[in-house]
């Protein structure tokens, strides 16, 4: 016979509003196995941790169940109570009574009722637990960011200087991300190469971190603080060792029709290629479906003018694997496709851009070096209109429905460098609300209405048409004037909503990482847990988390860091004693658990097995508890009810359902 | 291929040319068309509002003609296609209309949406295959500029008419493809003529159709396409200059089938 | 409620969409071909509907000048639908007695040999019950 003690909490009116606490005690009394039972305002204070202690000592419990909020909010605070008290951490049960119960009913009534269940169900579990031990598992100490723009390269550069080894994986040629594309950087106004190009050259000075770039995650096994990864080199054809960067292969290349990614495709580059100047590695790659000896096995202009011999048509893919204590995602994000937005001719004009775009036609490496140009014929604008918000906020399911934070401030930068540099061009936004939360950042957007008179407009734009002079027309309202708006103009540019670079589904999923409907990673809690992913050992760094800016990414990216380089400082982790295992008279040996476990923890064997009387050698699955998890998989898939898992054995779960049903 | 076929009252009347060589184009291309017997008008207009009913049961009724022959129901009208593909609409999800619907007219059996309905454009390019028209052509309209006019109701609202992308649809530009003639793409072939307002207000459906017809002309059409009888009206009444025919014409014409004895 | 108000939730109510789904971005009528031609514009018709005001969008002309291109409907970010409303308005006046917008004595001056029967039809079924 166990000795149980019930301890129900108020949880201040939270629960005690909704359940009448008082009928819950006396309800749990009847149980044969409780000796005790109170409740109490605050079972989580001090005061109430002591009323548990108390307990325990003076009715010699044998477990107990504390009636409160979710298990992830107080399950460790109690189960240290209960170890405080000499009881073992893992006799404790929580019944969650607020988040399944009292939030989520109106009625006292049925509350209370609810609540009785739920303590009945976990009396009749915590019955059949059995002390348990835990064990302990290695650390390894590397870290792998996945993504090389600034998220990823502050976590690397963090984590390196606090003494670890770290990996980068950037699936382009170049770290650098899309703030190596940018001009200048609000609300400062400084080059934004002139700033990240250095922590790029820190990246790949520092003896640390390694970088992987043109290179992709292709899978991931183990769990945290043992991630085992396999990493996809991809064929540059150009020997990294070998190659000096001088760039003369790209300059030769006779194939010109490879879109110039760097430049949004504003232009092209060859079929060999540095995507720009500053690119770390600054090695060349070869884009094989535009290079004319993949193509008709002619050719070879680069490898003749290559005075390193570093062209290597013959290079293929090479596949690593490499173990990891900590990963971090920073896969950033990309411009959403506006050409669903047809009614601003983007797809029909080529002097209606995106906001990336400008970025490239206003920096002096972009492909008009510098000069702001109209991309149809070359010439100066003399008026430019920018449209906010386009595909986001927006719940048509055209767009996206959350606000994408960057682009009020990023087109008051533009506006305004525009204004600065070419004080003869007119420059109109539209907008719906200006949003500029963060430090000067609203002095800034002032600075451009007030200081260079930008033209902002109240209103979001109707349509953009082709007009007889070959210009555009800018159909539009003035909210605030309710009058309409026809605006003759040069060029018209896109805040495009920004979104998770696609490819995120398929690494989150590699990683067991959750993903928000929008494709976001999503946070292990909103507020206190920021940067950490559900998945343990899984970090997140930027815009991958959601929409944000630079300094805000630079920010978070020290904080998943930090939480990084926490993790790989100790040298072994406590591991869950909750693990599957076999009996062994039971296996048949059909590897249905095998197949389904996520973490490779369950492996075969042929043992000699004594079963009824009869001496016989068997293959039977073995569980290696270090690997295991605790996920219940396996003893689902298990066709002849072997597998069994501790702390949640088949016996408790049908305890707790019996429970329920009477 | 045999389809149910809505003409609609404007195509028995003033738009017979639409009618005429639509059915005669279809011919060729080896589809016969089945009028609905006893069609009604549809109406003309789309009810939004919810508790509608009474105007959309003459579509149910040709909906249902088509489902108890177990054949798509194709219209060329823009403004029937309109009507008849919403309220199929409503039919297959508004349990409200279905009931009461179903309630009046009490067919043999509940209808509930079951009919295709597709325009003849869309039996081009779906049924029968661009491709297909490109090899029946015998008289291609070489190097012809041609403006496709789309107006409102085949595109809005894209959600329920699943017609083409609403800002940038191309089945008639594939459409003037097929035929050997050039498409010219233009920045008004979506907006509106302002056709309702042709009886209440005709200086504005003028001033809108004129819009329309200068952002066609830009871009260097030659003639106007189009499938809806109204837009072709407001679009005549304000042009000397650039020819508008409907786009069944043109398909006759290609097929060498235009002067045949209908 | 006072009696504006709980018109306004009527006609809201089987117009079949959700004026609270506006953020006021005001795109309805930047795109709206007719905005000229109307005292009230699109947005505020959302915006009246929405906070219970009906009285003077039953006095507006926009209710008959109002084309049903749909432009509204297809580029509204929170597909309010604005068209639906404008209707809906201009539904419960033209159900009122006597009060058609379009009377048969005013077709044969406007008729003329080429017109298509869908253009009148079209007229009686919006602005006539």
């Amino acid at each position: 016979m166990q000795r149980i003690g019930v301890f129900v909490c108020w949880c201040g009116s939270n629960i005690a509003a909704t359940v009448d606490v008082d009928r819950v005690v006396e309800a749990v009394k009847t149980d044969p196995n409780v000796v005790h039972a109170e409740n109490y305002q605050y079972m989580c204070s001090e005061a109430g941790q002591k009323l548990i202690r108390d307990a325990i000592t003076e009715h010699q419990l044998t477990g107990i169940v504390v009636c409160s909020c979710s298990p992830r909010m107080h399950e460790q605070t109690f189960r240290k109570t209960a170890e405080a008290a000499g009881l073992n951490q893992y006799m404790v049960e929580i019944a969650n009574i607020r988040e399944q119960c009292s939030w989520i009913h109106k009625d006292k009534d049925e509350g209370t009722e609810k609540a009785i269940i739920l303590a009945r169900a976990a009396i009749a579990k915590v019955c059949l637990n059995a002390p348990l031990q835990p064990g302990q598992s290695k650390v390894v100490k590397r870290a792998l960011i996945i993504g090389g723009g600034i998220a990823g390269i502050q976590s690397a550069i963090d984590i390196a200087d606090a003494g670890y080894k770290v990996d980068i994986v950037e699936r382009t040629p170049t770290i650098g991300g899309k703030m190596a594309q940018l001009d200048k950087t609000f609300p400062t106004l400084d080059c934004a190469s002139c700033i990240v190009t250095p922590k790029m050259v820190e990246c790949a000075q520092h003896p640390n971190i390694t970088i992987y770039a043109y290179s992709e995650v292709e899978e991931v096994k183990g769990f945290v603080g043992n991630f085992n990864v396999k990493i996809r080199k991809k064929a540059r054809y150009v020997d990294e060792t070998k190659c000096t960067g001088c760039a003369v292969c790209t300059e030769k290349c006779p194939s010109r029709k490879g879109r110039n990614e760097f430049n949004c495709g504003l232009d092209t580059r060859g079929a060999v290629y540095i995507p720009f100047a500053q690119a770390i590695p600054n090695v060349a790659t070869i884009d094989a479906t535009n290079c004319l000896h993949f193509k008709t096995g002619k050719c070879g202009i680069c490898a003749k003018n290559c005075s390193a011999n570093a062209i290597d048509f013959e290079q293929k893919d090479e596949i690593f694997e490499e173990q990891y204590g900590a990963i971090v995602v920073a896969t950033g994000y990309q411009i959403s496709d506006v050409t669903k937005f047809d009614e601003y001719q983007y797809t029909k004009h080529p002097d209606v851009v995106t906001s990336l775009e400008l970025e490239r036609l206003m920096n002096a490496a972009g492909p008009s070096k510098g000069v702001l140009v109209k991309p149809s014929d070359g010439k100066h604008p003399h008026d430019i209109v920018f449209i906010q918000c386009v595909g986001s906020r927006d719940i048509s399911g055209r767009g996206k429905c959350y606000c994408s934070k960057i682009c009020c401030m990023y087109t008051a930068k533009h506006a305004m460098l525009i204004r600065e540099k070419y004080p003869d061009v007119n420059v109109h936004v539209f907008y719906i609300d200006v949003r500029t939360p963060g430090k000067n950042f609203d002095e800034f957007y002032r600075r451009a209405v007030e200081q260079y008179n930008v033209d902002y407009i109240k209103g979001m734009v109707g349509k953009v048409y082709e007009n007889e002079k070959g210009g555009l027309t800018v159909q539009a309202v003035d909210l605030i004037s309710n009058e309409r708006v026809m605006l003759d103009t040069d060029m018209v540019v896109l805040a495009a909503a920004i979104e998770p670079s696609d490819g995120v589904k398929h690494i989150a999923s590699m990683l067991t990482a959750s993903i928000d409907t929008n494709n976001f990673l999503t946070e292990a809690h909103p507020k206190l847990r920021p940067v950490e992913s559900p998945t343990a050992g899984v970090f997140l760094s930027g815009v991958c988390q959601g929409p944000k800016d630079i300094p805000e990414t630079v920010s978070q990216a020290g904080a998943a860091a930090v939480k990084v380089v926490g993790l790989l400082a100790k040298d072994y982790l406590v591991t869950n004693p909750c693990t599957a295992h076999t009996d062994e008279t039971m296996c048949n040996g059909c590897s249905s658990c095998e197949r389904v476990c996520p973490y490779g923890a369950i492996s075969y064997i042929d043992k000699e097995v004594m079963d009824k009387g009869v001496r016989e050698v068997r293959r039977i699955a073995q569980v290696n508890g270090a690997l295991c998890q605790g996920c219940g998989a396996c003893t689902v898939a298990c066709p002849s009810g072997a597998m069994d898992l501790k702390g949640f054995s088949n016996k408790q779960i049908m305890a707790e359902v019996d429970a329920i049903c009477k | 291929m045999i389809y149910s076929y809505f003409p609609g009252c404007t195509l028995k009347a003033k738009a017979q040319d639409l009618d005429t060589y639509g059915r005669k184009a279809a011919e060729a291309l080896g589809v016969t068309l089945e009028e609905i017997p006893e069609w009604q008008c549809c109406g003309a207009v789309y009810q939004q509002a919810t508790d509608e009913i009474a105007t959309k049961l003459s579509s149910v009724r040709a909906l249902n003609a088509a489902k108890e022959k177990g054949q798509p129901l194709v219209t060329i009208c823009s403004a029937c296609h309109h009507v008849i593909k919403r309220v199929n609409e409503d039919m297959k999800e508004n349990e409200d209309m279905i009931l009461r619907a179903n309630n009046y007219l009490k067919f043999d059996e509940p209808y509930h949406g079951e009919t295709e309905v597709i325009h003849y454009l869309e039996m081009l390019r779906d049924k029968i295959g661009f491709d297909k028209i490109k090899e029946a052509v015998v008289n291609p309209l070489k190097g012809k500029k041609i403006a496709a006019y789309y107006g409102c109701l085949l595109l809005r609202p894209s959600k329920v008419m699943q017609f083409d992308d609403p800002e940038n649809p191309t089945i008639i530009e594939d459409f003037i493809k097929a035929i050997g003639a050039e498409p010219v793409v233009y920045p008004f072939r979506n907006e509106c003529c302002g056709g309702y307002q042709t009886i209440t207000d005709k200086d504005q459906s003028d001033r809108f159709a004129n819009k329309v017809i200068d952002s066609a002309k830009m871009k260097g059409a030659e003639m106007i396409i189009t499938a809806c009888p109204l837009c072709l009206y407001n679009l005549k009444q304000n042009t000397r200059d650039i020819p508008v025919v409907y786009f069944t014409e043109l398909l006759a014409e290609a097929l060498g089938v235009k002067e045949q004895e209908g | 409620m006072n009696n504006e108000k709980a018109l306004a939730e009527e006609v809201v109510s089987f117009s079949g969409t959700n004026p609270r789904n506006c953020m006021k971005c005001g795109k309805c009528s930047a795109t709206c071909p007719t905005f000229e031609e109307m005292d009230l514009h699109p947005h505020e018709f959302v915006s009246y509907l929405a906070s219970g005001r009906i009285e003077k969008l039953l006095q507006s002309k926009t209710i008959y000048k109002c084309l049903s291109c749909f432009a509204c409907v297809e580029r509204c970010p929170r597909g309010v639908e604005p068209s639906r409303l404008i209707e809906a308005v201009r539904d419960s006046v033209v159900g009122q007695k006597g009060a058609d917008y379009l009377s048969p004595d005013r077709i044969p001056e406007r008729l003329d040999p080429d017109l298509p029967q869908q253009a009148i039809t079209a007229a009686f079924r919006k602005y006539k019950k």
